[in-house]
C-alpha cells in the first residue's frame, strides 16, 4: 500500500465521529435513499444508491467500533480496504455525487448521507483518488486565485464594460466599505450581467459595497474535492481582505457550494469565528425588500418557476427570501412538485460539472429537471447559481428544450424603478 | 440436566444474564457513540440544533412526500413487523405473568386470538421483507450477512412461540427451552448487531435534525 493511501485510509478513519457512528450503526439497508438521488432515479443502475458510496468508510468504522469488526481485524479475518477499492469508489463518490444533501432527508433512520460524503472525499483526496478534472481546478483556485483561472485583469475588464453599460462605478478595494461582494469565476466569465445587476440595485438602495482585487473569488474547489487545508487556504484569503477593508458583511454570490463554503464551513476550517457576517446576495435582496429599498416595477407575465440551488436552499437555509423576491416581480410563479428544501439538483453541482469524466452521466441526471419543467409546461426558469444555471442551460440545449434560463438578482435589476433620492443608508 | 432443569435454568439465570448483556451492550455501544463527539460548529447558527433534532426524531417516522413504493412497501411491512413483535411480546398472558413473577408489575393481556394474529402478521411481513430483500436489486447490493442473520434472529421467537401455543413439533417442555433461548439469543445480539438500531434511530435522527437545524432547515 502506498504511503498516500495510507493516508487516505487515516484521514478516513479520524473523520469518523459520533454522526457517522451512529449514522452506519443506525442504517437498516432499506434502500429508500436510492429514490432520493438523481443519480439513481435516472439510471436505476443500484450502484448509485447514496449509502452505497460510503461502502469503503463504512468497511472501516465496522472494523474500527464494532464488536465483530474488532474480532475478525484481531484474528486476521477482515478484508482491509485497498487502493484498488478506493479507486473503484472515486467515481461513486465524485462523478455520481452533486452533494445536493436529498438522501439526508429522506432516510428513515434519519442518517445524513452527504455529511459522510463530504468526510469520505476528504479521504479520497488523502488517498489521491480525486477525478482529474477537479484537482486541476482546485489546483488553479490555489495558485491562480480561481478554478476557471480568472486573474484580477480579467475582471477588470469585464468591470470595465460594465461600467460602460450601466453608467455606475464599480468599486474596488473600497476601506471600509460596509459590503464587500464576492463573485463566482463562472459568474465573472458567463455571467458578467450579475455585477451589474448588483451594481444597479446597490446604487439604488444607497449601498456602501467594494469589491477585493485579491479575494473576489468565492468559490471554494478545496470543499467540492473534500481537502480541507486548501479549503482553508482559500477562505483564509477572503477573510484576510475583508479584515484589510474593514468590512462589515461579506456577499456571497449566487452561487451555491460558494455559500456553503463561506456561511457553514468557513469559520470551521479556519478554527475561529470571522469578524464579519456573510450573507448570501438573496438575503440582502430580501431584507432591501423588506425596507422598501428594492422598488420594482412591472411584472413578467408568462409562466415562470425557480430552481432551488441544493447548497443555497436545502442545504444553506436560504428558503422563502427567492420566493418573495421573485413574487415582486412575477406575476405566474408557479412551483414544481419538489420544491425548496425538497428539490431536485440540476445534475452539476458538488464538483461534477468541473470534471470532464462525469459530463456524460450529468445529462442523464438532468432528465429529473427535464421531467419536472415538461411536467409544470414552463418556458422561463429563474435560478439563484451561476453553477446551476450552466448546468441547466447545457442540458437544456441537449435535450433541444426551449426554456430561458434567468438569474434571480438579474431578473430583479431588470424590474428595478429607479430611485432619483436614494434610500436610506441605515445597515440593513 | 433434565429438560425442566433446563427450562428453570432458561427462564430464571438464563434470562438474567442476557438481559444484563442487552442493557450494558446497549450502554456501552451508545457511550462509545457518544464519546467519539464531533467538532463544535463555529459558524452563527440560523436555527436550533435542539429544537430541528427534535423533530426530525419525530417526524421521521413517517411517510413523507414523494416516496415511492419502495418507501411505502419499507414503512408499511417495517411497523408490521416490528409491531407485531412488540405486541406479542408485551401483551401475551404468559408472557405477562413471567414479569409479574419477576417484578410484581402486571397488566390486561391480549385475547390468544390477537395475539396470533400479530404474531403471524409479524411473520409474514418479515418474510415479504426477506423476499424483496432478494428480489430488489438496491437492498440486495446493500445486504450483507447481520441483514440475513438479524432477520433469523428476530424470525425465531415469533415461530417457536407459535409452534408452542399451537403445540406443534417438539414436546411441550423442549420447545418452551427453544423458544426462550432464542429470545435470549435476541436479546443479547442486539448490541453487538445491527439490531441496536432499535436505539441508536433516535441519536442518528437527532444528529441529522441537529445538522440541518443550525443552519435552518427542518430536515
Ligand atoms: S435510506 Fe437510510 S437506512 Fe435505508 S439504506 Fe439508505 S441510509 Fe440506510
Ligand atoms: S447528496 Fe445528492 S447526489 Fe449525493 S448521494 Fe445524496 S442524493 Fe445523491
Amino acid at each position: 500500500m502506498t504511503v498516500s493511501v495510507e493516508r487516505g485510509i487515516q484521514t478516513l478513519k479520524e473523520h469518523i465521529d459520533a454522526p457517522v457512528a451512529s449514522f452506519f450503526t443506525t442504517c437498516v439497508h432499506c434502500g429508500m435513499c436510492a429514490d432520493a438521488c438523481l443519480f439513481y432515479t435516472e439510471t436505476k443502475d443500484p450502484k448509485y444508491t447514496p449509502i452505497y458510496k460510503l461502502k469503503p468508510l463504512r468497511r472501516l468504522w465496522h472494523q474500527e467500533y464494532t464488536f465483530w469488526g474488532k474480532l475478525a481485524a484481531k484474528l486476521g479475518l477482515s478484508k482491509p480496504v485497498t487502493a484498488a477499492e478506493l479507486k473503484a469508489w472515486e467515481e461513486l463518490v465524485y462523478d455520481s455525487c452533486t452533494m445536493c444533501g436529498r438522501c439526508s432527508m429522506t432516510c428513515p433512520v434519519g442518517n445524513d448521507i452527504v455529511y459522510m460524503i463530504r468526510k469520505m472525499r476528504e479521504g479520497m483526496v488523502a488517498a489521491g483518488f480525486a477525478p482529474s478534472g477537479l484537482k486541476a481546478a482546485t489546483e488553479r483556485a490555489i495558485t491562480i486565485g480561481s478554478p476557471m483561472g480568472v486573474k484580477f485583469p480579467a475582471l477588470k475588464n469585464q468591470i470595465k464594460h460594465i461600467e460602460a453599460d450601466t453608467g455606475l462605478q464599480i468599486p474596488v478595494d473600497v476601506e471600509g466599505a460596509e459590503y464587500m461582494a464576492l463573485l463566482s469565476s463562472m459568474e465573472i466569465m458567463n455571467f458578467p450581467e450579475y455585477i451589474g445587476a448588483i451594481a444597479k440595485i446597490f446604487h439604488n438602495a444607497d449601498i456602501s459595497w467594494t469589491i477585493a482585487s485579491d479575494a473576489f473569488e468565492a468559490t471554494n474547489s478545496g470543499i467540492q474535492i473534500g481537502s480541507s487545508d486548501l479549503a482553508a487556504e482559500l477562505v483564509e484569503r477572503v477573510v484576510a481582505a475583508a479584515e484589510r477593508l474593514r468590512v462589515a458583511f461579506v456577499i456571497s454570490p449566487e452561487c451555491g457550494h460558494a455559500y456553503t463554503a463561506l456561511r457553514w464551513e468557513g469559520p470551521n476550517l479556519i478554527g475561529r469565528p470571522y469578524p464579519f457576517e456573510v450573507i448570501h446576495i438573496l438575503e440582502l435582496l430580501d431584507r432591501l425588500r423588506a425596507q422598501n429599498r428594492l422598488p420594482v416595477t412591472g411584472k413578467i407575465k408568462e409562466k415562470l418557476t425557480f430552481h432551488d440551488p441544493c447548497q443555497i436552499v436545502r442545504r444553506g437555509g436560504v428558503v422563502d427570501e427567492p420566493r418573495r423576491l421573485l413574487d415582486m416581480v412575477a406575476a405566474d410563479f408557479a412551483e414544481m412538485e419538489d420544491h425548496g428544501i425538497m428539490n431536485w439538483c440540476c445534475g452539476g453541482g458538488g464538483g461534477v460539472s468541473a470534471n470532464e469524466r462525469a459530463a456524460k452521466l450529468k445529462l442523464t441526471a438532468f432528465n429529473r429537471k427535464r421531467h419536472q419543467l415538461e411536467a409544470l409546461g414552463v418556458n422561463t426558469l429563474v435560478t439563484a447559481c451561476a453553477n446551476c444555471r450552466i448546468t441547466l442551460e447545457e442540458g437544456l440545449e441537449f435535450n433541444n428544450m426551449d426554456v430561458a434560463v434567468l438569474g434571480l438578482a438579474e431578473t430583479l435589476a431588470e424590474h428595478l424603478e429607479e430611485q432619483s433620492t436614494s434610500a436610506t443608508t441605515e445597515t440593513p | 440436566m433434565t429438560g425442566v432443569e433446563l427450562l428453570i435454568w432458561v427462564r430464571g439465570p438464563g434470562l438474567q444474564l442476557s438481559l444484563a448483556a442487552f442493557i450494558l451492550g446497549m450502554t456501552y455501544r451508545i457511550l462509545q457513540t457518544y464519546f467519539l463527539g464531533r467538532a463544535k460548529n463555529l459558524a452563527e447558527p440560523r436555527g436550533s440544533p435542539w429544537i430541528h433534532g427534535m423533530k426530525t426524531m419525530w417526524w421521521r417516522s413517517f411517510f413523507h412526500p414523494g416516496m415511492t413504493i419502495r418507501g411505502y412497501f419499507t414503512i408499511i411491512s417495517g411497523y408490521t413487523f416490528h409491531l407485531g413483535f412488540i405486541i406479542t411480546l408485551l401483551f401475551f398472558d404468559q408472557h405477562i405473568e413471567l414479569f409479574k413473577s419477576w417484578t410484581g408489575l402486571s397488566w390486561p393481556a391480549l385475547p390468544p386470538l390477537v395475539i396470533t394474529v400479530t404474531a403471524v402478521l409479524g411473520i409474514a411481513a418479515l418474510v415479504a421483507v426477506l423476499v424483496d430483500r432478494f428480489a430488489d436489486p438496491v437492498r440486495y447490493l446493500l445486504s450483507d450477512y447481520q441483514d440475513y442473520l438479524c432477520w433469523v434472529l428476530t424470525v425465531l421467537p415469533l415461530v417457536t412461540g407459535l409452534l408452542l401455543v399451537y403445540k406443534i413439533w417438539l414436546p411441550y417442555t423442549s420447545l418452551l427451552v427453544v423458544h426462550i433461548i432464542s429470545f435470549e439469543i435476541l436479546l443479547v445480539a442486539i448490541p453487538f448487531t445491527k439490531l441496536s438500531h432499535v436505539f441508536t434511530i433516535f441519536i442518528a435522527r437527532w444528529y441529522n435534525g441537529a445538522i440541518a437545524g443550525y443552519k435552518g432547515v427542518q430536515s
